[in-house]
């Protein structure tokens, strides 16, 4: 790796405004939502357009110097965690939207723009995006589509892998390559769903096709406290086995209903469990199955029950929820949050397991869950302060995944492995499948740049000490243009 | 590879001469199914007719509509070839669908990927990879998909149009309403066009839905007037019909083509006129089933023209792509003598799509895109 002319020529084409190597200016890089690691890169660079982004990693790779895409760094793994020595592209300024179709209902976006701003775009159309992470009001398209961000209503709608029609994009030694297109349909392999979700390592997505749908016409949404998760539970087993089909269920505990409360004034009921359910889409069927719906709960016994009769109601039934993560650090200096995903009928299980393992660590969890698509948020709290207790947090968590990984479900459902859960990858998936990951990675960038040290576990990434060109190559198999 | 045989132009494709042909219709079976779970996990060569039954027997089904369940198509089949029916409008396609793999690749290693979960995002997304990768990349053995409940009841509009223009813009009218669409296909009729729009959802709601979709059906220029209402039987029969394309004419050859809204006005210059096409537009516009002679005459050739090879010139004249799944594919560009592809018009292959092939497949066993 040689660090100065690379630096040499980033100057060349970055002002000092938009080229940052001082620690000063740095420091606000080297964490992103997951604040327990912290890395200081050699620079950032924060550049305008496509073609400064290319011509970045096209630098990267020529000096042999690993890079990392970041937009608003919201990412809960560890994802957009820089690399000691290496590049920051900061792709916040690339934020325009480029083309918004209201009748071919797309939208043809910048990595940079954040989630929320689509459906603000997409309003006046009677259109919106759908993927709705909880962080929406910051986060990027560019991020969601690196690490297939859900959200609350991924149950009916898919997460952002659902939403996204067609990308260009970089590959990691600057190739560019088109994947997918406007359709809905496609011919030859989803290109566009394997890149979604590979966590930067094929490289950064330039210009995105989103699919738009029309908005809902109108909500539903209930809110029902419980006198324990149990009944909670009880309950979404309940309505799933009824057929209907909401766009969300929720549920969250006690401590988590209290950081609601300090956080985010939510005004929820005091319980041990509260369960959300929202309905949503044509009038007509919306009342019908809320008729069904509330049937249903009123059978499980509620300690009490709170519909949203307004858009206001709604909101506020969702402010809390979607304040959840940030409020929890009321509670607590530190939290970790975990993403795990066990089976449905599995729930119940999961959650005694948490507490007991909760209670055994002496470590606070607290809950919030899509419980339709069975993915888990533990929220484990700790002060990092004190001496251990980041490492006994881990712990903890290390044995929450592999607890979803026994009940045969995922160590995440949304968040991405990251940095944070690459260790925890092969326990999911035998040494046949990380060789797998591993021979793609290392195809599609042949000297492990692109987002280097993140899925994939941590002696993967030894580049540094890869000498000579990969085996394929030699082959003449794959190439290096 | 060959599993049901329901789509020849993949399975019989002329290939080259020291081709082995893999049959993978003993590998059935279903492996497990938790209905409360709403996922099953089933061999390759399981037939999408027995899955639709066993789901059935649930009340859920798979919400994409499969094709040629008739014709003994195999999930590993549905899958490699990446079909998706009309009911692909309203919740996604089996990319959205499928959501764990099991497949040999091209070093004969047995490779997991995705999960038995609904939801998942840890490592790379080789359920999607292998939607539509059509026996290029691997064997698939055993696929796991996410399914839903199924609407408790349906009802269907139909409504004709006398040009083109006023059928989009009815289009344009339905989709672009906050009514949850479950299919949108639209054909040529005798006189102009035909559009068959389906709602689902409880019975007790559907009465007044449909009313609601007819008045903004209706609300579209230049219907000719006629405007039907299917339910229960023959609502569903209409619609099965569509899954066994009951519309394409005997002898005709199959081919599918992805577009979008927009682009079907300057399809319809070169197909429209390239009699005797038949065609069946799906999933809101967005999927164009064309039915083409396999050889002979086209109306604007000399008769000596190779059916699908004009097709594949079309497709390219159009920039778009296709994949023909009955009749003789078109010899094309790339392929060695006594070689033919069932890729039409504008090329899959990319420099993304060369270096995943490089790893998983690094002696080309599965064929050149």
């Amino acid at each position: 790796m040689s660090l100065h002319p690379l630096m040499q020529a980033l100057a060349r084409m970055y002002g000092a405004d938009r080229l940052l190597t001082r620690p000063a200016q740095l420091m606000a890089y080297e964490s992103d939502a997951l604040t327990a690691f912290q890395q200081r890169p050699a620079a950032v660079v924060i550049p305008q357009d496509r073609e400064e982004v290319l011509e970045t990693i096209r630098l990267c790779h020529e000096h042999e110097t690993p890079f990392v895409a970041r937009g608003s760094g919201t990412s809960l793994s560890g994802g957009s965690l820089p690399i000691a020595d290496g590049i920051v592209i900061a792709l916040n300024r690339l934020d325009r939207i480029l083309r918004l179709d209201a009748a071919e209902r797309i939208a043809v976006v910048e990595p940079g723009v954040i989630n929320l701003k689509v459906s603000e775009a997409a309003k006046p159309h009677g259109l919106y995006y759908a993927p709705d992470p909880s962080s929406q009001s910051i986060c990027t398209i560019g991020g969601n589509v690196a690490f297939n961000s859900g959200g609350a209503h991924c149950l009916k709608y898919g997460m952002t892998s659902n939403h996204v029609l067609g990308m260009t994009v970089a590959l990691p030694d600057g190739e560019v390559a088109t994947l997918g297109g406007e359709s809905l349909e496609g011919v030859g392999p989803d290109l566009p769903g394997f890149f979604v979700g590979s966590e930067g390592l094929f490289g950064v997505a330039l210009e995105i096709t989103l699919r738009l749908l029309p908005i809902p016409e109108t909500y539903r949404t209930v809110l029902a406290a419980y006198d324990s998760l149990h009944a909670a539970g009880d309950a979404v087993t309940a309505v799933v086995a009824s057929g209907l089909l909401p766009g969300a269920i929720e549920i969250m505990d006690a401590l988590a209903i209290k950081a609601a409360e300090v956080g985010a004034k939510a005004g929820y009921p005091k319980a041990p469990a509260l369960l959300i359910v929202e309905l949503e889409g044509e009038a007509g069927a919306v009342e019908a199955e809320f008729a069904q719906l509330m049937q249903l709960i009123e059978e499980t016994a509620p300690l009490e029950v709170r519909m949203a009769q307004t858009a206001d109601e709604r909101a506020r039934i969702w402010k809390g929820r979607k304040a959840a993560f940030s409020a929890v650090g009321r509670l607590a200096p530190d939290y970790i949050v975990q993403d795990g995903v066990v089976p449905r009928s599995r729930l119940g299980d999961a959650l005694a397991e948490i507490d007991r393992l909760s209670a055994s660590y002496g470590i606070d969890v607290a809950n919030v869950f899509h419980a339709g698509d069975g993915n888990l948020h533990p929220l484990i709290l700790f002060d990092g302060r004190e001496e251990g207790a980041l490492e006994r947090a881990e712990e903890l968590a290390g044995e929450i995944l592999e607890l979803c990984v026994d009940l045969g479900g995922s160590i995440t459902g949304e968040h991405g492995v990251g940095m944070e859960k690459r260790a925890y990858l092969p326990k999911m998936y035998g040494p046949v499948e990380m060789q797998a990951m591993e021979d793609v990675r290392r195809s599609v960038d042949s000297l492990s740049l692109a987002n280097r040290g993140k899925m994939l576990p941590a002696g993967e990434a030894e580049s540094l000490t890869h000498v000579g060109p990969h085996p394929l190559e030699k082959a003449g198999v794959i190439f290096r243009e | 590879m060959r599993g049901g045989g329901s789509k020849p132009a993949l399975s019989q494709r002329r290939c080259a001469e020291d081709t082995q042909l893999l049959d993978l219709a003993g590998l059935q079976g279903i492996v497990d199914y938790q209905p409360e779970e709403y996922t099953f996990t089933a061999r390759a060569g399981t037939t999408v007719a027995e899955v639709a039954a066993m789901l059935d027997g649930k009340g859920q089904y798979l919400p994409f509509d499969p094709p040629l369940a008739d014709r003994g198509a195999t999930l590993g089949g549905t899958v490699a070839a990446g079909l998706s029916g009309s009911g692909r409008y309203r919740y996604g396609g089996i990319r959205d669908f499928l959501i764990g793999i099991r497949f040999v690749d091209g070093r004969g290693q047995e490779i997991r990927g995705g999960g038995a979960v609904v939801k998942n995002a840890a490592g790379f997304d080789f359920p999607k990879l292998f939607v539509g990768s059509l026996g290029r990349l691997g064997v698939l053995t055993e696929l796991t998909f996410k399914v839903f409940p199924r609407p408790p009841a349906f009802a269907t509009v139909e409504a004709e149009f006398e040009a083109l223009s006023d059928l989009l813009t009815g289009l344009d009218a339905v989709t672009g309403s906050a009514i949850d669409l479950h299919a949108v296909d639209f054909a040529p009729a005798e006189a102009g066009w035909r559009l068959w729009v389906r709602i689902g959802g409880m019975a007790a709601a559907l009465e007044e839905r449909a009313g609601a979709l007819q008045e903004v059906v209706s609300g579209g220029a230049g219907r000719t007037g006629l405007l039907r209402l299917y339910r229960d039987h023959e609502e569903e029969r209409l619609w099965q019909e569509a899954r066994t394309m009951a519309w394409l004419p005997e002898g005709m050859g199959l081919a599918r083509v992805p577009l979008t809204p927009g682009r079907i006005p300057a399809a319809e210059d070169l197909f429209g006129r390239a009699q005797p096409a038949s065609r069946r537009y799906s999933v809101g516009g967005n999927l164009l089933w064309l039915g083409w002679p396999e050889s002979g005459d086209l109306g604007e050739t000399d008769g000596k023209e190779d059916a699908p090879r004009t097709l594949h010139g079309l497709l390219l004249e159009l920039g778009l792509r296709g994949l023909q799944l009955i009749g003789r594919g078109p010899r094309s560009e790339g392929l060695s003598e006594g070689e033919e592809g069932p890729l039409l018009g504008g090329p899959v292959q990319n420099a993304f799509l060369r270096r995943i092939s490089a790893a998983l497949d690094p002696e080309g066993k599965f064929g050149a895109w």
